[in-house]
């Protein structure tokens, strides 16, 4: 056992790469749980924009147009699911497995021509002396450009929540639709927005797997991040940047898992790679206690009957 | 009853059938545990099937299912495939063990070759790959590329088929360099990239500079390639995407030629059941090129191991070696006999940590 | 413009019609996905539907899909209870694990004693580990108020771990070679769920699964607590007001659902898979899910759904051994029969009116 060799600075660096495709999925769910749509189909969103992703930017050789390509893969299969729930009035939880069972099928057929190819890197950033620095270097100033915008992402969802119109007539909607309603917003216009909102960040973290964090292409790639970014939301009970705190937290316990594996401590692997889940348990059974955080309307159908 | 006289008289009747009306066809079934585009494992196997039809065009038809699940999924899949006139039947995962005798026994025409299982029948053979070998070669290099004496290794599950990877290579890393230690993560998936790609960071930052994986993907290579000065080996297959650095040479599943053999063996009427567990010599694991980021000399001594390996000069579990315990397993100059190899469950002396129970 | 007036009642006619009109459209949007894979599509959709059910090898074809659909029935029924009433467990899978190992660890402790007790105590050991796991939610539900589909959903990756776990190590075969899984319970005479009469497909999972159907059919539309169960999921309010204790419904809806999932996997385990193994759960779990709503929520309904995803599963392992067809074609297939299911039930519940602009 040599626990010395476990260097945390970078174990901190290496747990906000594994976190942000968590944090960027998770941020986006959060606003479609807000507008009260509850869509489990994030993991399919998800491998839908890492082939889009991947193979844009395989043939464009830009990992810009990627990501991009990305987040618009992932809006429009959302939109199936937005069609569904919104128009069709389908219930959510049934459309959203439907949507994964028909997203992991979609990206391995649009994958098929796909494997093994190398994608073009992505840069990361590098700032003279800064990036050089102990400590704040390696953590703050040398990663690529995504994980800051999904920490920008995490902010900028935190404010327009909260002092914008935009977060309040989200809120509203989330909150009581038919009252919602009633004051003129359109609850349906709000929520289909707010879907593709979530789809898009969706296919960007799945874009991020793909493209950045692995890179390569791989049917089923993204290996349930999916379904954890779901319980993320929970988690951080409707709030940004607790979602950041959680996806650090996910992301933190696997990485430290491994960490201790190589450092030759014997730990039972599979209890500790439970422990995430264990504890996502607990921290619901502690948050539940605040009653308010949960959206009022969350998973319920919308219908303007008069 | 009634089932298994229906299906033999199905059988029988569609062997006669075949013989007689597409006697010049003989039909070839895959059955693969993983999607054809796992770029690993299923990847590697397909291409065998591709190799197949490319070898006797017209005089075969091959067929295929994916992402068969282990269990009575696979036994139905293998089912079907006898039922539509398959005559030789490939099961490519350890699972369907069991599913490939129940479903054999049904059908005495039909030639079943079970991958990587120990179960045979008078019509079900088995087949696996001496990846060992390739490990020792690895190991060679490893030792002698490493100069942090840390290498990483990361492990599927641990079962004897990662064992035996680790301590052949280990075997062949300290016999080159003393000083060599390996750092061993479990990663409890055979596929995850994700999680593969975390895996080879942390060993990389607990100071490996060599990272040997037994898991298929690139993660490992991409993450190695970021971090500049690490040496990888491709896996499953070649992986090339990576050479010259980080990937300096790999172990390459190929099951072409086994395949070629087996279906040749069927058309001939001499196939006969058979336990086959094939190495470098055969060809069924190649060793991808050496590419010029090892230095000339290794690389020499490299090939010259690779070839004492295939010849069956050099077994790769050659004693004097002991077991973690220091409690002794091969004398000096004894090899290791397959029995043991094949259920090996233990670490070479010199490992750190348990093998996970 | 259109303008979806709600119905009073939902239409009986409808409900019978859209799976049908469903299947027909799939049909027909997946005939393109595979005309544009290259493929004949009435070929492939002949051989999805037709080749199972009347093909030449039928009679193979048609216990498996018995075999196949027991375990999604059985775990689609329990759901169907606690999704009637809005409790949402979205776990099946887990506690199907958990059931399973239950199950098959109870028959193995007794290797190689036989004795007609043995079969028996194990199914009561799968459906125990089955309301076991399901009973975390469930108290913590009752308890703290936490959310049942997130914690159910957790659960099922718990479970998933604990199954590695015992397959490479308390259950693992002590004559395997060291590789993982436990025995195989198909060659220990007193454990193994054997087809009841042999080529029928027929085991006790497929009993279980009929049983099953018949009980809830009775529950639901005979029994009070399935008229609680209704009731608290279409007006809750009324519901509470009625003196319907919502602690005791969410105790029944998810232990009941926990113990047919574990019954499935147990099952499972000691009949058609056999052993236990680390990738013994194969989404069976999160299949009955959409098999339940498939099924309306109705026993009946779900029994066809199981049958008809069944169909899917083993008509597609055909179309890809036959035409080689990619599996994923088979999986968006799938999702297209879903959404077009989902999004047709518009139909029963609304009446679609063609109205002037600014009347409505």
């Amino acid at each position: 056992m040599d626990l010395s060799a476990i260097n945390p600075v970078l174990l901190i660096a290496s747990l906000m790469v594994a976190a942000t495709p968590l944090l960027l999925a998770a941020i986006g769910e959060l606003v479609v749980e807000k507008s009260g749509v509850l869509n489990l189909g994030v993991e399919g969103m998800m491998i839908v924009g890492a082939i889009a992703g991947f193979a844009v930017s395989v043939e464009t050789g830009s990992p810009l147009l990627g990501l991009i390509a990305a987040m618009i893969g992932g809006a429009l299969l959302s939109c199936l699911f937005a069609f569904l729930t919104q128009f069709a009035l389908a219930n959510q939880v049934a459309s959203g497995l439907a949507l994964t069972l028909f997203g992991l099928g979609l990206s391995a057929l649009m994958g098929q021509g796909y494997v093994g190819v190398k994608p073009p890197a992505m840069a990361t950033l590098d700032i003279p002396v800064i990036s050089d620095l102990p400590v704040i270097g390696p953590i703050f100033f040398s990663h690529d450009p995504v994980l800051y915008f999904g920490v920008f992402l995490t902010a900028a969802v935190w404010y327009a929540l909260k002092f914008t119109r935009i977060g309040l007539v989200l809120r509203a909607t989330g909150e009581n639709h038919d009252a919602a309603h009633a004051l003129g917003y359109h609850v349906i216009r709000v929520r289909v927005i707010a879907i593709l909102f979530g789809g898009a960040c969706a296919g960007l973290g799945g874009a991020y797997i793909s493209l950045i964090r692995v890179p390569q292409w791989t049917e089923g790639m993204t290996a349930g991040i999916g379904w954890i970014a779901l319980a993320l939301v929970v988690f951080a009970s409707w709030k940004p940047w607790r979602v950041l705190l959680g996806a650090y937290l996910f992301g933190g316990i696997n990485v430290l898992q491994l960490n201790l594996q190589a450092a030759g401590v014997a730990i039972p692997v599979e209890y500790l790679a439970m422990s995430p889940y264990v504890i996502t348990i607990v921290v619901l059974v502690i948050m539940s206690r605040d009653k308010t955080s949960a959206p009022g309307s969350l998973g319920r159908i919308f219908h303007a009957s008069s | 009853m009634k089932l298994t006289k229906l299906l033999a008289t199905a059988a029988v009747a569609l062997g006669l059938a075949s013989t007689a009306m597409a006697d010049d066809k003989t039909k070839v079934g895959f059955v693969f545990v993983g999607p054809v585009g796992d770029g690993g494992w299923t990847y590697e196997h397909n291409k065998g099937r591709l190799a197949v039809e490319e070898k006797f065009g017209d005089k075969v038809e091959t067929v295929f299912v994916e992402s068969v699940p282990e269990g009575p999924d696979a036994e139905r899949v293998m089912t079907q495939m006898a039922l539509d006139g398959a005559d030789l039947i490939f099961t490519t995962s350890f699972g369907y063990m069991d599913p490939t005798i129940n479903v054999a026994k049904k059908f005495p025409k039909v030639k079943f070759e079970h991958a990587t299982g120990y179960k045979q029948a008078p019509n079900v053979s088995v087949y696996s790959a001496r990846f060992y070998e390739g490990r020792a070669v690895q190991g060679h290099i490893a030792g002698q590329m490493t100069k942090s004496n840390v290498i990483g290794y990361i492990g599927s599950y641990p079962i004897p088929e990662v064992i035996r990877g680790i301590n052949s290579a280990f075997v062949h890393a300290r016999a080159v360099n003393p000083d060599v230690q390996f750092k061993i993560i479990w990663a409890y998936t055979w596929f995850d990239p994700a999680k593969e790609a975390d895996a080879a960071k942390v060993l990389i930052e607990q100071g490996a500079d060599v990272i040997l994986q037994h898991t298929d993907s690139t993660a490992p290579q991409a993450a190695a390639q970021a971090a500049g000065n690490v040496v990888t080996f491709g896996q499953a297959s070649d992986m090339s995407e990576y050479a010259p650095f980080p990937r300096v040479s790999s172990i390459i599943d190929d099951w072409a030629p086994y395949y070629i053999a087996r279906t040749q063996a069927v058309m001939d009427g001499s196939w006969e059941s058979a336990n086959t567990w094939h190495g470098i010599g055969d060809g069924m694991v190649g060793i991808g090129e050496i590419s010029d980021a090892v230095p000339a000399e290794i690389k020499a001594s490299a090939l010259q191991l690779k070839a004492k390996l295939a010849s069956g000069e050099y077994h790769a579990f050659t004693g004097p070696l002991n077991k973690q315990d220091g409690s002794a397993w091969l004398a000096d100059g004894e090899t290791a006999d397959d029995g043991t190899l094949a259920g090996m469950g233990f670490y070479v002396e010199g490992l750190e940590g348990d093998v996970p129970q | 413009m259109i303008v979806l007036e709600k119905r009073p009642q939902p239409s009986r006619a409808w409900s019978l019609m859209t799976p049908v009109v469903a299947v027909v459209i799939t049909m027909i949007a997946g005939g393109l996905l595979f005309a544009a894979l290259g493929k004949n599509p009435a070929e492939a959709i002949g051989t999805i539907f037709w080749e199972p059910l009347f093909g030449e090898y039928a009679f193979f074809y048609r216990p498996q899909l018995l075999v196949k659909g027991a375990p999604l029935v059985l775990i689609a029924i329990g759901l169907s209870l606690g999704f009637r009433a809005g409790i949402w467990n979205i776990g099946a899978e887990g506690q199907y694990i958990v059931g399973a190992i239950c199950g098959a660890g109870a028959g193995l402790a007794f290797y190689p004693m036989e004795s007609v007790f043995i079969f028996p105590l194990m199914v009561l050991a799968g459906a125990l580990g089955g309301w076991c796991w399901a009973m975390i939610p469930a108290l913590l539900k009752v308890k703290f108020g936490t959310n049942e589909i997130l914690v159910s959903l957790m659960l099922v990756y718990v479970a998933e771990q604990l199954l590695a776990s015992v397959s490479l190590g308390l259950l693992k075969n002590p004559q395997g070679f060291g590789f993982p899984g436990s025995r195989n319970l198909q060659s220990y005479e007193s454990a193994f769920n054997a087809e009841l009469i042999e080529g029928s497909g027929m085991h006790w999972g497929v009993v279980a699964a009929f049983i099953a159907v018949i009980l809830s059919y009775v529950l639901l539309n005979k029994h009070i607590l399935g008229f609680n169960i209704r009731l608290t999921g279409e007006a809750p309010r009324a519901a509470r007001f009625g003196g319907v204790n919502p602690t005791r419904l969410i105790l029944f809806c998810l232990g009941m659902s926990g113990m047919l999932a574990g019954l499935a996997g147990m099952f499972e385990a000691s009949g058609p898979a056999g052993q236990i193994s680390i990738d013994f759960n194969v989404g069976y779990g999160f299949t009955a899910i959409i098999v339940a709503f498939l099924g309306r929520l109705h026993p009946v309904g779900i029994l066809l759904a199981g049958l008809l995803m069944a169909l899917t599963y083993i008509g597609g392992e055909i179309a890809q051994s036959n035409l080689g067809l990619p599996a994923a074609a088979i999986q968006v297939f799938q999702g297209m029969l879903l959404f077009f299911l989902l999004a047709l039930d518009l139909l029963t519940n609304f009446r679609i009116r063609f109205a002037a602009k600014g009347a409505a």
